[in-house]
Order: C-alpha cells, then structure tokens, then sequence
C-alpha cells in the first residue's frame, strides 16, 4: 500500500490467506497444528496425575469419559488427520530426490508409505491397549 | 460463421504520473477458440488502448516475461487460455508480492539481485584446461539437477508465496531451486559460499512449507522441493561445524 516512484507500487498483504482456496488448506494444516498440541498437554497433564497417585489418575480418567471430553477428542481426531494428510501430502517435497535402482521415487508412493507407517504404528497401538487391558 | 464472441477483461493499471493507487479498467474483446490471454492484451493494445503495458517476448512459455495474476491466479498470458476462463470477466493483474511499476509491469529488481547472489554459474571442484576437456558428469548425476535447472525465472512462484509477500527480502523459491541446481551438481565446487545465502534467515528459513510454489511452476521445476532439501542441508551445516573445526561445507 506504499508507493514509491523508485520501487513502485507496493500492494498490501492483508488477509493474503483468503485470496486463494490453496492459502486457506494451508492455514488448515497449520491451525490443525494446535489439535496436535492440545491432545499432548492432555496426555502431559495424564502422566503428572499418574506421579500423583492413584486417585489422581483415576480422576484424570473420569474427566476423560465426560461428554465434554469425547467432544473434545472427536474433534481432535478429526483435526489430526486432516493434519496427518496435509503432511503427507507435501513430504515428498521435504525429503531429498530418492532414487531405487536408477529410477527416481514417485511423490505417490513416498506418500502411501507415510500413510501405511500410519495404520501399522495405529494397529501397533490399539494391540498393546487391549492386551493391557487383559 | 458465426458472429465473433466477445469477453469482458479487467485489467489493474497503474500510471504512476497520474494514479495514486492501481485501479480496474474493462475492456470489451472477440476472441476465438484458440486465443492466449496474451493475444486478447495484445488487441487490447492494437485496437482499444496504446497506453496498456505489459512484458511479453516468445509466445510459448520458455521465456518467463507474461507473468501475470490471472483469475487471482499467478499463470503465464500466453499459455493460458480465454475459453478456459469464460465467460469472464477475465481479471487481470500484475504479479503478486511484486511493486507495480506499471499496469501489468513488475519491478524484478529484487529478484535479478538474489539471482546474482546465489553465484547462478558453475565454480569448478577442479579447474580444467580446454585440452583436458569437459567436465563429465553421468546421467544419475544429471537426473539430480536436471529439473532444477528447467527455471525460466518467469517469478510465477514468487507471486504464490506469502512469505515472499511477508517479507521481499525472503531469497524466495526461484533464486534457492537454482542455487541447489548449482549446490547440487557434480561438477560444482561453490557451496561453502552458497551456503551462507541459505543459511540466513531470509535463507531457507522463511520458508514455512506452504508448497503453492512448485503448483503454480509453469515448467516442474518444484522449488518447495529444493527449498526443504536445504532446510536439512542448511541444519547439517550448523551442526556438523561442531565436529569438524572447518565447518561442514569447507
């Protein structure tokens, strides 16, 4: 929004974000970010509960099976994966030029490995819960 | 035949000796099938108004000169097509994140300086005498580079990145995918004195990964690839200095 006959006419920045749908899903990916935050100050607060004893941790808990709570973590799913596949869709161009056997790796299988790493730990994870649980 | 067909075009200008700020103007032209948005500037320029400035040369993408925001989109004037963007109207705007310093004209002076600083030419490992012959270099090798240097400098990217917006003193993916080309290649010996202009904070590390760059590429070259390459190539050489008294790239 300045102008200067040197350099010319600078055009302002204001909600930049908006003037593309491709600005709008990164600032998806980013505020996504946040979800991954919360769900790990949840877990923080869990394991400070556990230092302080059994009955703080099973308050902890209970607090977690309030209605409140299972809104909360719906929505922190959902935010998660959303973010999971906003990484995955730019890793390929995050990670060095691959190349097997003389051929270059394509974009799409760098991203479905990403995303099979995904299902094996999550499988990996529901497994141990439930043969704790036993 | 039929009647020629007309769409509406709005074009930002800018006469810095008589606008205080950008402002639309329309203009009404025919166009056919197989018209360029460039064509339907040009008969702008022929038959409705002389005063119209544009930057145009080859007509068919490999010169990098009708960079313009098209439909709020960064895209080439003559690769882009008026029955693809109907029935309009067209809105037509200098690039993005750039200063205007006429209608469709950008001042590129910013970009033509990072251009130089990155040292965009070989600096050989070895110097080599015309009789010892060129520098080799296998296809792999090649293959490393190659898309890399398939830039036309047309700044389409520039016009895609906010950061760049944020902040014109960001190198920006066009000047950093042609550094890595020259970093990267086999025969190349300059990236100890590269590796300072990556490893500033207007280096890769404005860089937040928002990747429309290499979308809006006209020729593939995928700056957001070579840009976050060297965020790990920029952190290795922060750290391995650590270990080696010389510093990683030396």
């Amino acid at each position: 929004m300045s102008r200067d006959p040197a350099i010319g006419y600078r055009r302002p920045m204001r909600s930049w974000w908006r003037r593309d749908r491709f600005f709008v899903r990164y600032m998806l990916r980013e505020l996504t970010a946040l979800a991954v935050l919360v769900y790990a100050i949840v877990l923080a607060v869990g394991v400070v509960r556990l230092s302080q004893g059994e009955a703080a941790f099973d308050g902890w808990l209970q607090a977690l099976r309030s209605p409140l709570s299972l809104l909360l973590h719906v929505v922190l799913l959902l935010s998660m994966v959303v973010h999971a596949h906003s990484w995955f869709e730019i890793m390929p161009k995050t990670m060095p030029l691959i190349f097997v056997g003389g051929r270059r790796l394509a974009a799409r299988t760098i991203q479905r490995t990403g995303w099979a790493a995904t299902v094996v730990v999550t499988v990996v994870v529901f497994a141990l819960a439930l043969w704790a649980r036993a | 035949m039929t009647e020629p067909r007309t769409v509406d075009l709005e074009v930002l200008r800018y006469r810095p000796e008589r606008d205080s700020e950008p402002v639309w103007q329309r203009y009404t032209v025919p166009y056919n099938h197989d018209m360029s948005v460039l064509q339907a500037l040009q008969h702008v320029k022929d038959e409705l108004d002389g005063t119209l400035s544009y930057r145009w040369s080859c007509r068919m993408a490999i010169c990098g000169s009708c960079g313009m925001m098209i439909g709020g989109k960064p895209k080439l004037a003559c690769e882009t097509f008026v029955r693809d963007l109907l029935p309009g109207p067209i809105r037509i705007e200098a690039l993005a994140h750039f200063p205007i310093e006429r209608d469709l004209v950008v001042n590129a002076e910013g970009f033509i300086r990072k251009l130089e600083r990155i040292k965009p030419y070989l600096i050989p490992k070895e110097p080599r005498t015309l009789a010892q012959g060129e520098y080799l270099q296998t296809p792999l090798e090649l293959e490393r580079i190659e898309q890399f240097s398939s830039c036309i400098n047309c700044m389409l990217c520039y016009a895609a990145c906010p950061q760049f917006g944020l902040n014109p003193e960001f190198t920006g993916p066009a000047a950093i995918a042609l550094l890595h080309r020259y970093n990267d290649d086999s025969r190349d010996g300059g990236r100890a004195q590269r590796m300072e202009v990556l490893n500033a904070e207007e280096g890769v590390w404005s860089c937040t990964a928002v990747a429309y760059c290499s979308e809006v590429c006209p020729k593939h070259v995928d700056p957001a690839n070579a840009v976050n390459q060297n965020k790990v190539n920029s952190a290795k050489d922060y750290f391995l200095r650590f270990l080696s008294p010389k510093g990683a790239t030396r």
